[in-house]
Parts: structure tokens; C-alpha cells; sequence
């Protein structure tokens, strides 16, 4: 694990901003699709950044604060799973087909390897491991559980942090709602109809139900 | 037994050491007070909370990351590769081509087809050419993108049908014939002189892939000689052999740890080359390797169903006898010797009463990835012809589908030398106890009123299957310990799929020793510190595994009970086990709790080790199959939706019914990909690539596309010959006659018969238009 987001060595507390950085990237972009004697001249400035070099950017995940070094290209997924080491979020695809990855941010579920780290900055991110309350399960994974709604649990934390994500906005989902809810997280192993009880039941859960 | 038995899919290759015989067995369990409940997994927890270490997960201190270069043409040689700019980017630790000492390692394909790792001809889009290790995985992919490739492009074949033309190009040396298979029974020129309808069809499945959701790969790591590899498979020690012997090391320097892994179907039962590119680039860096493909790179080399083209001409009289089967297949593994044809006829010799069989199986080469094992291999395709064809014969005879499978089932293995009867056989009770559970009769009827005006039309479909393994082998080897506190660990090799592999085996400890399942350990699935398990796939780890676990804890348990019966100066044959305690059956008064028995105290723990023993002589161990579905069919757009499945099982004893259910839905919904969605695309004309290597354009079913009305029905006989815990495999046979019972259905609802795979709108409704088969 890096330990470039340790916050006693990098307390600045300000990134690259958003917009700084689709300023930049802007430019990057031009530059490919443009000439290549152009390439040499840019080089020169800072608009275009090489690899291995990083932006301060701070990410708010879980209710902790990560101050980090990232390459602007870095996506989400990629700072969660090989930099910071929460590979509760898995990596299914890489390109945003089959929600493997998928985060909440802003309490809205995201697959995680469509968004740049950069993108994510200043909101609110919220992975598996966020779900737990110290060792305990939260109310989805405890359905999911009950319900046996994994096989061999690869989609789980997607399928989950959709779940999660429909409950937030839904307290009483229909069958309807469900189905649409989980239908950007594949699962091959065929789980949806175990998944579809647990969801059901984890509504309950977080209603108060019997536990 | 016989020889196809021995030469099962997920033993080939790998030497296969014997286990000495189990013992004395014990009798059949009579009841059980935890096996075949809905127990939830023991390891779910770790599933659900993230803590679960994947292979993919896995990150060591100084670990790089590994990219392959691929061949992108499908017919190539190689000429030149480039290095240079890649070796001096930043973040790059080592770049290996085919020049490079340190990856100049063979990869068998079969005796007689063997290639290097990166191998100067590339036979198929997506063969090595080189790879590279760098600090990212962002960086390794700049790299990989900055080696320039010379390359000779050769013409290519794509299309099977066209392999052995005399103007398609030789794809090895002896030409694009892999093998013929030929097979014959009774005379069926008689049998079909016999019969009273004769129909004879051309079927086509397409190819389909397995597409798990864990990527391929592993993180190799070199300490001095010693390798361990952790890799999402599913089998470690298949995997230590293989790559012990391509490494030329010694099976005792390579470790394969795999406790938790994110799906294979088969596909993973064998390392690749890639485990094989991840061990040289920790070689040659020092450093630990994290090597995992890309989902592209997975489409197009990490395996798949191999497409057919099936023939099937079939007799029958008008009481319902079969009196003829002749199949013939044209199928194709891709580049290299893959199982093209792998049991593809085995359903059309075994599943039915027939005395005049004769099968043609033709394994062919194309420019496309090879095959893998695929969730019983073979079997879909077959059963895709063969119960599409039972339907045919049915109506034409006016027989009720269900009625006429009846007729004809089958109590020996008439494929097999000797026609050796099965251990058991529920392929009866499967059609009845479905039919009656999924309201046949009226359903039939509710499909006829929907004919009478609208345009959507329900149509309802059965088929069956039986899985020609599912009845497990020797060897296994189990240990399980009992610590001072009457708390268990249960040591084993096998790998837990994700079909419940640890909650079935903690359950039969806990079954034998009366300890909450809870108060069991588990570790598995490492070469380093547990038993020798063979790999998991053909539906065969719990009968494998399972009875070698039951003879562990049997062991434990008489150990105990002889040094508790010294305590409490009596004989243990009247010593039994209840909760914590030691009871005599005779006189209740006389009990003491486990952990105060002195033997067990004074050596802390007590060691059982259990041993797979033989399958029974002269007899074959069998699941079998009975799936019905509902459909509606828009006949406007040609949309096939599925209103409900029932899967109806004999797979002898139910071990654990909420992970049984499970494995039931999902084989269903495989097999409702495989029918509606699912099929590989190669430009076979212009390019030969791959047009639809991720799951955007390669469409698995989502949650939109499954029944809400999904119903497992278990036939519970448990089979007591076949093995000491009485059940047969679940994970293949749930997956055969699915395809084919949508297919009935969607003939029952719009009278088409769609003898190709996938039924898509674009297909379906231009032969509802014409109203007729579609042509093919």
C-alpha cells in the first residue's frame, strides 16, 4: 500500500480541483488528437503530466479522510483496490459493464472504474466495508446472508452496494424497483433470485423489522 | 470402469495419485439432525464483508503488475519484436518476448501439439507475444502499448463449417482434423425401418463463454527456489503439477493457494500461460508479479463452449418407442487440440431406451481461442438437439412430451461397455413430480386459449438431462482435528466454487461429531498446508470429498470415544456423542463432557485422516434432470420473456437445500443465457476477430431477464450405493436441458422450431413473419 495518503505526511489538504483538472486533461486530450510537433511544446509546459506523476487530491471515503498523491488517469477503482487497499470493491470488467465495482457516492450507486479519482474528490464515497459497523454486518449484508443470495461472491459488494443504494432512495421497493435496482451488476453464477428475497428483506431490516 | 470414465475432462493430463481405501464404511445415514437443512454459508460473512482475501486481492509489499501483448490478427508469425522504448518507460521493471531466457518454457496442448509460451506463430487473436512487469498497472499497459510487433499475416479460417475445405489454410501441419469419434450400437437401418415417423434435423448452438466474474490470473512470488502462486482456480494441486512440470521443478517448490475465487465454469481448472508469464517475470525482477488478464483478454483467450453444428435423424413407433438415434457433429475447440467435441453425443447414447445408436463426432481447427471445459461439457449442445427432437418426435406421434420421455427411461448406461445399471436413477420421478408441481396439464391448456387472439403467446416446454460424471472418484484425502474445547478443524484441498463447497463439508463434521456447525475450522485449498484434492469441476467435489470428510470425523470420533470409554471405565461401543458431551447409550447417568476426556487432554488434539474410497464395482453413478419453463412470445418484436422455470433434480441426498436451491437457479439462468443471448461473433469473413469480446455486445442475463417464479423441486432419494453420504453432483446437470426446454417452448407457443442458438428477436421474428422453421 502507498503511503503517500498518510495525512502526518501530506497535510495540505487541497487538491487539484476539479475543474483544474478537466482544464488540464483538456489539453492533454488536444494534444493527442492534434499534430504530433505540437507534443514537444506542451511537453515543456505543465498542462500535460507524465506518468508516475501525481496530484494532491483529498478523497472522503467511508467518513475518513485520504489525502493522496494520484495520476489524473488513476480511476476510483484503481486508488480503492491497489492503493488504499479496500478490495472490498472488485473489479469485474474495468469499463463499466458488469457493476463488480460499484461504489455509493453521494449515497447514489457508481461503478467505481468509470470515475477518475480525480472526479470523485469532495464527495461523499461509500464502499463494503463502509457498510459494517465495526465487525458487525449492516442490514443488506446480513440479507444477503440469510438469503444465500452469493455463490461465489465476486459481484456480492456491487450487488449489495446496489442494493444499498436503492434502499436509501426506497424504503418499500417493489419487486419492480428491485430488479431495475440490481440490473447494472451481472452476476454469473445466476444468484438474482436469492439476491431479489434479500433485498426484500434487508428493506425490512432497515425498517426495523425482526432482526 | 470403462474407458470414457477414465479419461474424465477435469482429471486429463494431470497424474492422479491413489488414496488407500477408506476403511471400514459406515452405514448410510438413516436421519440427520443438520445435513440437508438451509444452513447459510460458513464462510458468508467474509463473502459479504469484503474481508475475504481473492486472489485478485491479493497485494504484497513490492509487488508489480503484469501486462500481456496479444497477437491481434487471428493467423500469424511473428518477426520481430520491439523492445526498446517500452524497456526505458517509467515504472517498467522487466519486458519478455520469445527471445527471452527466462520465459523459454513449452506449453503442451496435447502429446503432439506443443507450442512455446510466446510462441513465434499465433494461431488465434490473442496469443502471446510478450509481457511486461512495472510498479502499475497503468504503467505495464504503456509499456505494452509502446512494443512494436512485426508481423507476416497468414489467411485464416474462422468458420468450422468451412475447416476442412482443401482452400482453407492448415492450421498445424497435419491438417485442421483434430479427430473423428465413431460410435455404433445395434443396427439403426433396422431401426429406422422400424419406425413409424422418421424425422431427421440440423441443430446449431453457438459458442458460448464462461465469463466469471473474477478476471484470469494470479500474483506469483518467488522466495530463493520456492514459488507460491495464488491464482483463481479451482484446484490447486491440478495446478502444481502442471506447473511444476513446465517449470521443471519439483512439486514440493511450488505452493498454489486459492481459498476463495470469484467463479471458473470450468474454465479455471488449469493454469495459463499466464501463471506461467507471472512466475518468469518474478523471476527475472525479484519481485512479486501480480498477473490478471483484462476482460477482453478473458473473451478471447481464457476459453469457451465450443460451437456445433449437430445432426440428429430419429425414429419412433406410435406406442412411444425409440426405435433409431444417428447424430453427427462438426464442432471445433479453436487453434489447438481443446475438447471440440468433448461428450457432445453422450446424452444421445445414454439418455434414452434405444437399441440402435450410431454417433459421428468431428473435431475440427479454426483460428479462434481454445476451448475450455465448460459446465458439463458437451451436454447443453446434445441435449439442445436431442430434446428438441423428442419434442418432435411426440407431436408427431400425438404423444404429451412429458408422456413420451416416460416411456422411454432407461435403468442401465447403454453408452457404457457392458450397459452397467446406474446406482439410481430418479429421471421418473423428475418428469412426474415436476410435470404435477409445475401444473403441466393446465398450463398446456392456458397456452392453447392464448392462441385464440393477441399477439403475445405462451407456450409452455420440458427436457430432460442426465450428467455423464456427478458420481466423484477416488482420490481424496481429509484431515480433521478435534481440539481440547471440542472445537473441530477440518483440513482439505478442494476449492469452494462458490457452490458451497465448505458449509456442505463443515455440515457432515458437525452431522457426525454433534457440534454446532459454527464450532468447525476451515482451511482449504493450498497445496502448502492441506490434503490432496483433485480439482473442482464435473460436479463431482461433494461425492468426492464428501465421504472422505465423513470418514475423518468418524475416525475422530472412535478415538475419542475409546479414550472417553477408559475414563469412565466402560466399553465405547456404548458411547455416543451428544452435544459437548460423551453419553452411554445404556445408562444416561453415565456421561462426561468432551473436554474433560483425559486422552484428548493430554495430546491436545486428536487426528483423523479420511481416504476417498472406490466407486462401486461394474455400476455408474449418474444425476439426473427434468426442467419445465413458461413463456411468452411477442409476436410482433419476436422478445422471448420467461415467465417461470422449475428445475426438478435427483442428485440423491440434498446436503444444504438453501445452497442447493441456489445452484439450481443459477444453472437455469446459464442455461436461459445460452438459449436466448449468448453466442461468440467472429468476423468470419473479412478480419476473423472477435466482434464482441466484453459484456456490452456479448449479453449474459441480467436481473430483468430472469423469472421473478423460480422453483426448485428435489427429487430426495439418497443414493446409498453410490457413495458413504448418499448424494451425486448438482453444479452440471442444472445447466443441460434448460436451453433446449425454451426452445419447446417458444415451438409450443408459436409453432417454429428454432433449431439454433441464441433465439433472438432479430432471428425469431422473421420466422414468425413467414410462419414457419427458420431457415438456416
Amino acid at each position: 500500500m502507498s503511503s503517500d495518503h498518510d495525512s502526518h505526511r501530506c497535510t495540505c489538504g487541497k487538491g487539484l480541483s476539479r475543474r483544474q483538472f478537466l482544464t488540464s486533461a483538456g489539453v492533454g486530450a488536444l494534444v493527442v488528437a492534434a499534430a504530433g510537433h505540437l507534443e514537444k511544446e506542451h511537453e515543456a509546459s505543465a498542462a500535460v503530466m507524465r506518468s508516475g506523476e501525481g496530484d494532491k487530491i483529498t478523497l472522503h471515503i467511508n467518513g475518513k479522510q485520504y489525502q493522496m498523491l494520484v495520476e489524473p488517469r488513476w480511476s476510483l477503482l484503481h486508488v480503492l483496490r491497489a492503493e488504499l487497499g479496500l478490495t472490498g470493491t472488485k473489479e469485474g470488467c474495468g469499463r463499466g459493464e458488469c457493476g463488480a465495482c460499484t461504489v455509493l457516492m453521494e449515497g447514489i450507486p457508481r461503478y467505481a472504474c468509470m470515475t477518475l479519482a480525480v472526479e470523485a474528490e469532495g464527495m461523499e464515497i461509500t464502499t463494503l466495508e463502509g457498510l459494517m459497523n465495526g465487525e458487525e454486518l449492516g442490514p443488506v449484508q446480513k440479507a444477503f446472508v440469510e438469503h444465500d443470495a452469493l455463490q461465489c461472491g465476486y459481484c456480492t459488494p456491487g450487488q449489495i452496494m446496489a442494493v444499498e443504494g436503492l434502499l436509501r432512495k426506497k424504503t418499500h421497493p417493489t419487486m419492480e424497483d428491485i430488479r431495475q435496482g440490481v440490473s447494472g451488476n451481472l452476476c454469473r453464477c445466476g444468484t438474482y433470485n436469492h439476491i431479489f428475497d434479500a433485498a426484500q428483506r434487508a428493506a425490512e431490516l432497515k425498517r426495523g423489522g425482526a432482526q | 470402469m470403462n474407458a470414457p470414465d477414465g479419461n474424465i475432462y477435469y482429471l486429463r493430463g494431470i497424474p492422479v495419485p491413489e488414496t488407500p481405501p477408506p476403511g471400514k464404511d459406515p452405514a448410510p445415514w438413516k436421519k440427520t439432525e443438520i445435513v440437508g437443512q438451509r444452513l447459510p454459508r460458513v464462510d458468508a460473512y467474509e463473502r459479504v464483508s469484503g474481508v475475504a482475501l481473492y486472489p485478485s486481492d491479493i497485494h504484497l509489499p513490492r509487488m508489480l503488475y503484469a501486462a500481456v501483448l496479444r497477437c491481434p490478427h487471428p493467423h500469424a508469425v511473428v518477426k520481430g519484436v520491439d523492445t526498446a522504448r517500452a524497456e526505458v518507460m517509467p515504472g517498467v521493471c522487466a519486458v519478455i518476448t520469445g527471445k527471452s531466457s527466462e520465459s523459454d518454457f513449452t506449453w503442451s496442448f496435447s502429446k503432439e501439439i506443443k507450442a512455446k509460451i510466446f510462441d513465434p506463430t499465433c494461431r488465434f487473436e490473442g496469443e502471446e507475444i510478450a509481457a511486461v512487469a512495472a510498479e502499475t498497472a497503468y504503467q505495464a499497459w504503456d509499456a505494452v502499448r509502446a512494443i512494436t510487433v512485426e508481423y507476416h499475416v497468414l489467411p485464416f479460417i474462422a468458420d468450422e463449417s468451412k475447416s476442412l475445405d482443401v482452400s482453407s489454410p492448415q492450421i498445424h501441419s497435419g491438417g485442421n482434423t483434430v479427430k473423428t469419434d465413431r460410435y455404433s450400437r445395434g443396427d439403426v437401418t433396422r431401426g429406422f425401418a422400424e419406425a413409424d415417423v422418421v424425422i431427421d434435423e440440423t441443430y446449431r448452438t453457438e459458442c458460448e463463454l464462461h465469463t466469471p466474474l473474477e478476471l484470469h490470473g494470479c500474483v506469483a512470488s518467488w522466495n530463493g527456489d520456492q514459488l507460491t502462486i495464488w491464482e483463481s482456480t479451482q484446484g490447486v494441486y491440478s495446478l502444481q503439477s502442471r506447473i511444476a512440470e513446465i517449470l521443471g521443478i519439483p512439486l514440493s517448490k511450488v505452493r498454489v493457494i486459492g481459498h476463495y475465487m470469484g467463479g471458473g465454469f470450468g474454465s479455471k481448472l488449469q493454469p495459463g500461460k499466464y501463471t506461467i508469464i507471472a512466475a518468469a517475470l518474478a523471476k527475472k525482477t525479484g519481485r512479486p508479479v501480480r498477473l490478471f488478464l483484462t476482460r477482453e483478454e478473458t473473451f478471447l483467450a481464457a476459453g469457451n463452449r465450443p460451437p456445433a453444428t449437430m445432426r440428429l435423424k430419429a425414429g419412433a413407433k406410435k406406442d412411444g418407442t425409440i426405435t433409431a438415434l444417428e447424430f453427427s457433429c462438426t464442432a471445433t475447440g479453436g487453434a489447438y487440440p481443446a475438447g471440440g467435441t468433448s461428450l457432445m453425443d453422450w446424452l444421445v447414447k445414454d439418455l434414452y431406451l434405444c437399441p440402435h445408436v450410431k454417433t459421428e463426432m468431428r473435431d475440427v481447427y479454426i483460428n479462434a481461442g481454445p476451448a475450455r471445459p465448460f459446465r458439463a461439457p458437451g451436454h447443453p449442445q446434445g441435449a439442445w438437439a436431442l430434446e428438441q427432437m423428442m419434442d418432435a418426435l411426440a407431436e408427431k406421434i400425438g404423444m404429451d412430451p412429458v408422456d413420451f420421455r416416460l416411456q422411454n427411461i432407461p435403468y442401465h448406461s447403454q453408452g457404457r461397455d457392458g450397459n452397467p445399471p446406474y446406482t439410481s436413477t430418479g429421471l421418473k420421478e423428475c418428469l412426474i413430480e415436476g410435470a404435477k408441481a409445475f401444473g403441466w396439464e393446465e398450463a398446456k391448456k392456458r397456452s392453447r386459449e392464448s392462441k385464440k387472439g393477441g399477439y403475445i403467446r405462451r407456450g409452455v416446454g420440458v427436457a430432460s438431462g442426465l450428467w455423464f460424471a456427478g458420481g466423484g472418484n477416488p482420490p481424496s484425502t481429509v484431515v480433521v482435528k478435534l481440539f481440547a474445547d471440542g472445537s473441530v478443524n477440518l483440513n482439505m484441498g478442494a476449492s469452494d466454487i462458490g457452490t458451497g463447497t465448505k458449509t456442505i463439508m463443515t455440515m457432515i463434521v458437525a452431522e457426525e461429531l454433534g457440534v454446532r456447525p459454527g464450532a468447525v475450522q476451515i482451511e482449504h485449498a493450498d497445496t502448502g498446508t492441506t490434503q490432496y484434492a483433485t480439482p473442482s469441476g464435473g460436479s463431482k467435489t461433494v461425492p468426492t470429498d464428501g465421504p472422505a470428510v465423513r470418514a475423518a470425523t468418524l475416525s475422530v470420533k472412535q478415538q475419542l470415544l475409546s479414550f472417553a470409554a477408559a475414563d469412565l471405565k466402560t466399553d465405547n461401543a456404548s458411547l455416543t456423542l451428544l452435544g459437548d458431551e460423551v453419553i452411554s447409550a445404556k445408562n444416561p447417568l453415565v456421561k462426561m463432557k468432551i473436554r474433560d476426556v483425559t486422552g484428548l487432554k493430554k495430546r491436545g488434539v486428536i487426528v483423523g485422516v479420511g481416504y476417498r474410497g472406490p466407486n462401486p464395482e461394474g455400476k455408474v453413478v449418474n444425476p439426473f434432470a427434468a426442467q419445465f419453463c413458461e413463456v411468452e412470445v411477442n409476436t410482433r418484436t419476436g422478445e422471448v420473456r420467461i415467465t417461470r422455470f422449475l428445475g426438478c433434480h435427483d442428485s440423491g441426498r440434498v446436503m444444504n437445500r438453501l445452497t442447493y436451491d441456489n445452484q439450481v437457479f443459477g444453472g437455469i439462468i446459464m442455461g436461459i443465457g445460452f438459449a436466448l443471448s449468448e453466442a461468440r461473433v467472429l468476423d468470419r469473413n473479412q478480419t476473423g476477430k472477435m466482434l464482441n469480446r466484453n459484456w456490452h455486445d456479448y449479453k449474459l442475463p441480467t436481473s430483468l431477464d430472469v423469472p421473478v417464479e423460480m422453483t426448485s423441486l428435489p427429487i430426495e432419494k439418497p443414493d446409498d450405493l453410490a457413495n458413504t453420504i448418499g448424494a451425486k453432483g448438482l453444479g452440471e446437470p442444472v445447466t443441460i436441458p434448460t436451453a433446449a426446454a425454451v426452445a419447446n417452448a417458444v415451438y409450443h407457443a408459436v409453432g417454429i422450431r428454432m433449431t439454433g442458438t441464441p433465439i433472438t428477436p432479430q432471428r425469431l421474428c422473421p420466422a414468425v413473419e413467414k410462419g414457419g422453421k427458420e431457415s438456416s
